[in-house]
């Protein structure tokens, strides 16, 4: 990816937003179920439900109802929910850092996971333990983040019942903070209680997130070691009688992460998608959480604004890790 | 020439045997378990034990039979319903076994079509079909179904739409770009030069070396439908009513996971076992039929 190709993308992101804003749109029009019924109390008159229908605009036509939204969207307004009654934008600045800090920390488990058990199968290459890290990889990768979400809640939540498994934090913990990225700011106050029950909440969803995103990096990542270390400058290394370890750390760990990072990057929004399942199972109050309640309520605009900030964020993630790559790879730094 | 164009012809069977023989041991349990899964859809009506709608109050929440308080002629127990598990675990595998095929084909059938003919014909049709699948990815998949589904309305035909419509741009993406790279190869431009249209190209040159392809990610798009149609049956916008649905059995087990986990962990369990058997068939494929291994 050099740097002229990252331009490109740039350019393509607002077509590509305009894309999805118009699919969801017309998707969501196009529902048999009205959003309207869900919300009037029994007994309310028609002219009460007409006077609804234009409050939130649904009485007018489908092309006139997306230039009003996306106009809107463009100025940072994203309309009220139906089923909540505020901003949709207030809603979603209110649960995104939730969801932010669940998928950071699934992250951060799924590297230093994928790195230990990627260097331990290259260690043992040609062994037995190689053979065994390789099918436990597979089965890692085969199973989705969802199941492992209700396997781990069925085990440590119910069976051995070691962790929360439901919430981000006990209702009893004052948090009365600044903002709602409570885990940065509880480690920046110092407030170790708060960290340790935000963590204890998040472990069980954040390993579900992370153990299929891990495999996937051990895969790719004892690829490119093994592939590295057949190089010569390893081989090198190796007859100039340095320590296989320090080999592998030193010279071939560099070599092989530019590979890992442009394949295994991508794959940050396989993990974002999968909060929307697995915040559902753990009642993790996140914008996954919500973007279902959302769909169950045919909260129109909530989902547009959803759906909207989902592809937003994936299209972020693939730009940075796009130039993540562009700047570690010498080769594509000076093309 | 003649004679090496008969002795490639010759070799043309054993080629795929010799593939099979490599696959190993993934292909042959991947395989084992998929078949395994077909069988039980399809004998359902014989080898369940009970009837998976019938509820006997009674005897409700009882445990495996070999748990304490479990009884015999339910072997696996019995829901909140008093529902046999083991025959709502073996009707549900039709569910699974329908979305997994006919999802499968279909998004593999879009897919493959706008790949190959964006990747052959390039310029504004490919330019094109890549911005679409831009906005495509653009959507997190799991919302996306569930916003079709609940958009279409409940049932087998909407769980299927659901996920042809989210994954046809897997096989899109893979198809279109491989098409690319083939048709800069030489045989690709050989055939040009003797006067083979694209049209003809496309069939009689490109295709059969993308047929590994096509069968690896056809082996594992099964595996990833199965796992949309229970993802869709846990938030309860699947298949309607009374059918059994893996994804149904893990959400009412749910309700019960503290009086009665098991209901929960069998129907995990069948999902896990059917999507690796789906996976490890897939993996044992591309080794078995990767043109490059091959040789």
């Amino acid at each position: 990816m050099r740097w002229g190709e990252i331009i490109k993308r740039l350019v393509l992101i607002p077509p590509t937003l305009a894309g999805v804003g118009v699919i969801v749109f017309v998707l969501l029009r196009i529902v048999p179920g009205d959003p309207i019924a869900m919300m009037i109390p029994p007994g309310a008159s028609a002219a009460d439900i007409d006077r609804l229908r234009a409050l939130y605009g649904l009485d007018r036509s489908i092309p006139e109802q997306f230039v009003s939204w996306f106009g809107h969207v463009l100025s940072g307004d994203f309309g009220r929910s139906i089923s909540l009654r505020q901003s949709v934008s207030e809603l979603i600045l209110a649960r995104l850092p939730a969801t932010l800090e669940l998928a950071l920390v699934a992250t951060l488990i799924a590297i230093a996971l994928g790195l230990a058990v990627a260097l331990t199968g290259v260690y043992f290459r040609g062994r037995r333990l190689e053979w065994a890290v390789d099918g436990g990889i597979g089965v890692f990768l085969a199973i989705p983040d969802f199941l492992w979400a209700l396997i781990l809640l069925l085990s440590f939540g119910v069976l051995i019942p070691l962790l929360p498994t439901s919430g981000r934090i006990d209702p009893q913990i004052d948090v009365s903070f600044r903002t709602n990225f409570y885990l940065f700011e509880s480690l920046l106050r110092g407030r170790i209680d708060v960290v340790g029950a935000l963590l204890s909440h998040m472990l069980l969803p954040a390993i579900a997130l992370a153990l299929p995103f891990a495999a996937l990096i051990a895969r790719l990542l004892k690829a490119s070691l093994s592939e590295a270390e057949d190089q010569d400058y390893a081989q090198i290394a190796r007859a100039r009688g340095f320590a296989r370890p320090a080999i592998l750390l030193r010279e071939v760990f560099p070599n092989a992460l530019i590979p890992t990072i442009a394949l295994g990057g991508v794959q940050i929004t396989l993990l974002l998608g999968g909060t929307v399942l697995v915040e559902r199972i753990f009642s993790y109050e996140g914008i996954g959480n919500m973007a279902i309640d959302a769909v169950i309520n045919r909260d129109f605009p909530l989902i547009q604004g959803l759906i909207l900030t989902f592809a937003v964020l994936f299209i972020a993630l693939n730009l940075a890790v796009d130039v993540v790559v562009t700047l570690l790879d010498p080769r594509l730094r000076h093309g | 020439m003649v004679d090496v164009a008969a002795s490639v012809a010759l070799q043309q069977p054993s080629r795929w045997a010799m593939g099979f023989r490599r696959g190993g041991a993934r292909l042959w349990v991947g395989g084992a378990i998929v078949a395994v899964l077909i069988l039980v859809a399809l004998l359902a009506p014989w080898i369940a034990p009970h009837d998976p709608i019938e509820q006997d109050l009674l005897s409700g929440q009882l445990p495996p039979a070999w748990m304490h308080g479990g009884d015999t002629a339910y072997l696996l127990g019995t829901d909140s319903l008093g529902r046999d598990v083991l025959s709502r675990l073996i009707y549900a595998a039709r569910v699974a076994v329908v979305v997994g095929f006919v999802a499968a084909l279909l998004a593999g059938a879009i897919g493959i079509t706008l790949g190959l003919i964006a990747g052959s014909f390039g310029g504004w049709i490919d330019q094109a079909t890549s911005r679409l699948i831009d906005v495509w990815m653009a959507f997190p998949p799991i919302l996306l179904s569930i916003v079709l589904a609940a958009v279409i309305g409940a049932g087998l035909t909407s769980v299927i739409l659901a996920i042809v419509v989210v994954d046809w741009t897997r096989f899109a993406r893979i198809i279109r770009a491989e098409t690319a790279v083939q048709l800069q190869r030489d045989y690709a431009m050989a055939a040009r030069v003797i006067g083979l249209n694209r049209g003809q190209t496309l069939r009689l040159e490109i295709l059969p070396n993308l047929v590994p392809l096509v069968v690896t990610l056809l082996a594992v798009e099964m595996g990833v439908a199965i796992l949309v149609e229970v993802i869709l049956s846990f938030v309860g916008i699947s298949v309607a009513g009374d059918t059994p649905t893996w994804g149904g059995m893990i959400a009412e087990g749910r309700q019960i996971i503290y009086q009665s986990p098991w209901v929960m962990a069998f129907a995990i369990g069948c999902v896990i076992v059917s999507v690796v058997g789906f996976n490890l068939l897939g993996d044992g494929l591309r080794t078995a039929l990767d043109p490059v291994q091959r040789r």
